[in-house]
């Protein structure tokens, strides 16, 4: 039988770290908030780059960008985006999930794998199961500098320029509530063609300044740098929704454990005293 | 009054949208100026500013470069939210490379399927035990 003393000790430290949870639990409600707006900030800027580029597919431009060219692939570039901490339930596991069986479904298929990866929790695990990692931008923080991303999309780009790479892959959940979050694997490069309407031919182009190629390379970069940058803050908002979901289901299952253990301390309790009294009335009778 | 429609936005936020009668900016290779019916135009923005006039009013947003976008009803400003040049970028991308070099060092390049689906397997688990936990109670 357990003794009463050691069933207080381990109620006292579920409790304590019932406190915590739940003061995580808190944060993580106060900061979804906060990585919402941003998301929805961020908005306006990929809608609107979105909007150009489609005016731009639709012109008949001179110049046929090579983010639109379909080549044979050979490698894939998967940007995965992840959170830098944990205790948020499945969010990156269920992500790595799709990102590794995507990564197998091309391999067999003779085209290789590269990473590029956001978040500590990416680096992580890449670093533990192996896969050639070409760049990593960690510790971005609760809102995100579009600026921090520059560096890791330039690479991308760069090896997509030097035909290292033939694809590359945008990884990440996307927001749908507080309660679900999607994993998605999304193709980035080549850049999906958009659909010609039927009855406007395009005969008109841009008056271009200074040349098109330059303003095309210029705002294609910006466009996948916007992508990017969206579905990082569109992660950080699944994030804290997720740890907001996984901690309070531990608080909860804190408490529940320490209704078990308080029952348990009353059995023990109880039974001492049963004990103790049939010793004193066994002892008064032998007397 | 013929009027254009004008959005103007970072990459962090929505700065300007509305009607003008007429726009200014400062492009790459100068000074423009778009009225409405203006032809389609696509043009790098040097840092400077951008007014927009309506009528009589005008404001006037500070614009640290970017992509100007003319149509014959739509002007699209996308502004960056820093100064970008080519060097910085170059540094940038650097900095990311060497990240990847330090974190990964003396690892083997080809990923390790088997030992991933593991782990991820493992993961998983556990937390279908939570999840079951739950459930019971």
């Amino acid at each position: 039988m357990a003794n009463t003393k050691e069933v207080r000790k381990q109620i006292a430290s579920i409790k304590s770290t019932q406190k915590i949870t739940s003061a995580m639990e808190m944060v993580a409600a106060s900061k979804m908030k906060k990585t919402q707006d941003t998301m929805l900030e961020g908005r306006p800027y990929s809608l609107k780059i979105k909007d150009v580029i489609s005016h731009v597919a639709l012109a008949n431009s001179e110049y046929p960008h090579p983010f639109y060219e379909e080549r044979a692939p050979k490698k894939a570039c998967f940007i995965v985006v992840s959170s830098d901490k944990g205790l948020c339930g499945g969010l990156n596991i269920n992500l790595f999930k799709q990102v590794i069986s995507k990564s197998a479904e091309l391999n067999q298929q003779e085209i290789g794998s590269c990473f590029a990866l956001i978040g500590t929790k990416a680096s992580s695990f890449f670093k533990s199961v192996g896969g050639e990692v070409i760049a990593v931008a960690e510790k971005l923080g609760d809102k995100p500098n579009p600026d921090d991303l520059i560096g890791l999309t330039k690479v991308v780009l760069d090896m997509h320029k030097n035909n290292d790479i033939d694809q590359a892959y945008l990884c990440s959940n996307s927001f749908a509530n507080t309660m679900t979050q999607q994993p998605n694997v999304d193709q980035l490069i080549p850049l999906a063609p958009e659909e010609q309407s039927e009855e406007a031919p395009s005969q008109w182009d841009y008056i271009y300044e200074p040349e098109a190629k330059e303003l095309l390379d210029g705002l294609l970069t910006r466009y996948i740098e916007s992508l990017v940058y969206q579905a990082v803050i569109e992660n950080n908002a699944c994030e804290q929704a997720a740890k907001m979901i996984a901690m309070k289901n531990a608080t909860d299952n804190a408490g529940d454990l320490i209704k078990e253990l308080e029952l348990l301390y009353n059995n023990v309790r109880q039974a001492a005293i049963t004990q103790e009294l049939s010793e004193i009335v066994g002892g008064a009778s032998a007397v | 009054m013929n009027t254009i429609k004008i959005n103007i936005v970072s990459s962090s936020e929505e700065i300007y949208s509305g009607e003008a009668t007429m726009v200014f900016a400062t492009g790459t290779l100068g000074e423009l100026g778009i009225a409405p019916g203006h032809t389609p135009l696509l043009t790098g923005l040097a840092a400077g500013p951008v007014r927009v006039q309506n009528g009589s009013d005008e404001e006037t947003f500070f614009c640290s470069g970017g992509f100007l976008e003319v149509q014959p009803d739509l002007v699209t400003v996308l502004s960056d939210t820093a100064e970008r040049a080519e060097s910085l970028d170059e540094s940038e991308a650097i900095k990311a490379k060497e990240i990847a070099e330090q974190e990964l060092a003396n690892k083997d390049t080809s990923i390790d399927y088997a030992k991933a689906s593991a782990q991820l397997a493992e993961a998983v688990a556990r937390l279908k035990t939570i999840q079951k936990l739950r459930k019971k109670q």
